[in-house]
């Protein structure tokens, strides 16, 4: 399948690290949109700010690179003024949930029909590998040089708790299985949000695993086991992935353009 | 909701003409995060917007409602905020950010007395460079206000007007006390303010567009989200493609492009009213709900036999140099009628030929000024006590 179809090459080569997951991140998300046979004219991008947020640059759809952890907002902008556009927002982990985590909670409230990616490598990049809310207790940082006390989220469950009606979690790893659930999160109609766990062998990485990116990535097969596997009966520490919700709930774009529908009948 | 073919004369609030206003203009999603003394607009236009087709959201805080109005407006909607100080101290990086990515909108301020949370319910004129200089880096932007209804009606529609043919964010600097004063209001036909459309690109579909290469008279044509071309659009220095770039070049281009296209168009967008200025040797200098009662001085005053003239100022910023300038050559002396501690009394001072000859009469405690204390002042000037 030809990937380069749908990136703007004019702006290449991209910033990302050699060994970085984003590429992987974006080259699946490229797959599940020519899977589900989407226009590229139907399809807006939209990110905040952080190494994750310059994918929508690099490709080939409506693009909208915003302010750190508040490309949902905007987001949500976009899909009431055209609810007919696939919204799809690419976010870090920091971007998602620390400065934007009350955009997120509340899109999810809401039920609007975007799809969420949250790139979650447990470390600020872009500003050179800073504590994120998703960094592990003890693991190291630059802003945690002797460890991190902060308890870190579990984002599946931040998710879940505010409402959205898709959640789902993978990993570079499991590029096929990742694809796949880009691909029900788009066709979702609601709030649908899909965690990937990502390598960032520069900041991360090198203050606390000290392995190749390529180590990094093959650790997501041991570290993660499918929902619902004996596995995790065995070994607790081991973080699910898969489709934890997939609920159908009113929408918030089309019940608002039914109101107006409505309105007019009235009138 | 029919709408009607002639004016229409109704008795509202200040607030309630600013959505009138708005609707006019052609406004299509409004979002917004309540807020006093400027709540009344967004519970209108809940109700006002989906029974005319366009869209209201309540969002999570006024840093999400500035967001939200720039994702629409890169749809094609016409969109609005409305907020007070500690929600406009929230909207500055988004607005920036519509600054730098061109994106026309209009956020209503209506100003209440601060800093910080201040007083929620009284009047205060003191956000007036917070418009200016409220978000950060070198930039320009337009800010226009009003002091009766009818006035603040019209320069809503024009706030709608330039944004889009500047591709800006412009900035409607009202306070309480004409955002909560009831007064008669004429809405005019259809057809008879001039509504400015978004000027959209004429190159078709295959051909290169770059959103962000202006035309000859510094213009950028626009092309909606979910059309036939696809662009980036980013907060950082870019280039024609709206591709982010670090390049010197490309930085010192852009950065004048976004100043130029507005402070060159002083004169354009200049928008004021001279009230028995012709033979006038003291000059008054006021805007917003002050200018009433420094119209009410020069009545008075006129009354007695003083030559005495009003200057009220509807564009705020770019500041309008020319026209004060022009009005205050050869008077005795000029006093600026102001609710804050002087912020239009310095521009004023650096417009004018003599800035020893520029008073100020202002009040910043959360009461309205009135001609009685204008009128204090003036006796100081002339020496004649309190």
């Amino acid at each position: 399948m030809p990937v380069k179809r749908y990136l703007r090459q004019r702006f290449f080569p991209q910033l990302w690290c050699a060994g970085c997951g984003h590429g992987q991140i974006m080259a699946s998300l490229i797959r599940a949109i020519e899977e589900l046979g989407l226009q590229k004219n139907n399809v807006v991008v939209v990110s905040g700010i952080g190494c994750s947020s310059r994918m929508p640059g690099y490709l080939d759809f409506h693009t909208l690179h915003t302010l750190h952890g508040r490309a949902l907002a905007f987001a949500t902008g976009v899909k009431m003024g055209r609810p007919e556009l696939n919204v799809i927002v690419p976010m870090g982990d920091g971007d998602a949930s620390a400065i934007g985590g009350n955009h997120l909670i509340h899109a999810a409230r809401r039920n609007i029909n975007i799809t969420a990616i949250v790139m979650n490598n447990n470390i600020y990049g872009m500003t050179g590998g800073q504590s994120s809310p998703t960094t592990p207790v003890a693991a190291k940082s630059t802003t945690a040089p002797l460890g991190n006390i902060d308890p870190a989220f579990d984002l599946v469950e931040l998710a879940k708790g505010a409402g959205a009606s898709f959640v789902a979690r993978s990993t570079t790893y499991h590029s096929k299985e990742m694809q796949n659930m880009f691909v029900k999160a788009i066709n979702h109609k609601g709030f649908s949000f899909v965690e990937v766990l990502t390598q960032c062998p520069t900041y991360y990485g090198r203050k606390n695993e000290g392995v190749s990116p390529t180590e990094m990535m093959k650790k997501f097969a041991t570290t993660t086991t499918s929902i619902g596997s004996p596995k995790k009966k065995e070994n607790p520490e081991l973080i699910e992935r898969g489709v934890f919700v997939d609920q159908e709930r009113t929408e918030y774009a089309s019940s608002y353009c039914e109101m107006i529908n409505q309105m007019r009948k009235q009138k | 909701m029919k709408r009607s073919n002639v004016a229409t004369q109704k008795f509202i609030q200040g607030n309630e003409a600013v959505v009138e206003g708005a609707l006019y203009a052609g406004l299509g999603f409004y979002a917004g995060y309540p807020i006093t003394p400027s709540t009344e607009i967004a519970e209108q236009l809940a109700e006002k917007l989906p029974a005319r087709g366009g869209k209201f959201i309540q969002m999570e805080d006024e840093i999400a409602s500035m967001c939200a109005i720039i994702g629409a407006a890169l749809t094609g909607q016409k969109t609005m905020t409305a907020t007070s100080g500690p929600g406009f101290s929230l909207m500055q990086e988004a607005l920036g950010y519509a600054v730098m990515a061109e994106v026309p909108c209009v956020v209503v301020n209506v100003q209440r007395t601060g800093p910080s949370t201040g007083i929620a319910t009284t009047v205060a004129q003191a956000d007036v460079m917070q418009a200016r200089w409220g978000t950060h880096g070198d930039h320009a932007i337009i800010a226009l206000t009003a002091s009766n209804l009818q006035d603040l009606f019209r320069i809503t529609v024009e706030a709608f007007n330039m944004a889009e043919t500047y591709r800006t964010p412009v900035i409607l600097l009202i306070d309480e006390v004409v955002g909560h004063m009831r007064e008669k209001l004429t809405i005019p036909a259809p057809g008879e303010y001039q509504v400015v459309d978004r000027l959209l690109t004429s190159v078709p579909s295959g051909i290169d567009y770059h959103p962000y290469l202006p035309r000859e008279d510094g213009r950028l044509p626009m092309s909606d989200f979910g059309g036939v071309h696809r662009y980036n659009v980013t907060g950082l220095i870019h280039d024609m493609w709206g591709f982010p770039s670090t390049d010197p070049a490309v930085a010192y281009n852009l950065i004048h492009h976004l100043v130029d296209k507005i402070e060159n168009m002083e004169l354009e967008i200049a928008r004021y009213q001279e009230f028995f200025t012709e033979d006038a040797e003291i000059l008054l200098i006021s805007y917003g709900s002050s200018a009433r009662s420094a119209l009410q001085v020069v009545e008075d005053r006129r009354k007695q036999g003083v030559k005495m003239g009003l200057l009220e100022l509807n564009t705020l910023w770019p500041f309008p140099a020319e026209a004060v300038r022009r009005n205050s050559a050869g008077k005795n002396y000029i006093l600026v009628v102001e609710m804050n501690m002087g912020q239009i009394y310095q521009e004023v001072k650096k417009a004018v030929q003599n800035p020893e000859r520029v008073y100020l009469a202002n009040r910043f405690d959360g009461i309205f000024i009135s001609h009685n204390d204008i009128g204090k002042v003036l006796n100081l000037i002339q020496g004649k006590g309190v």
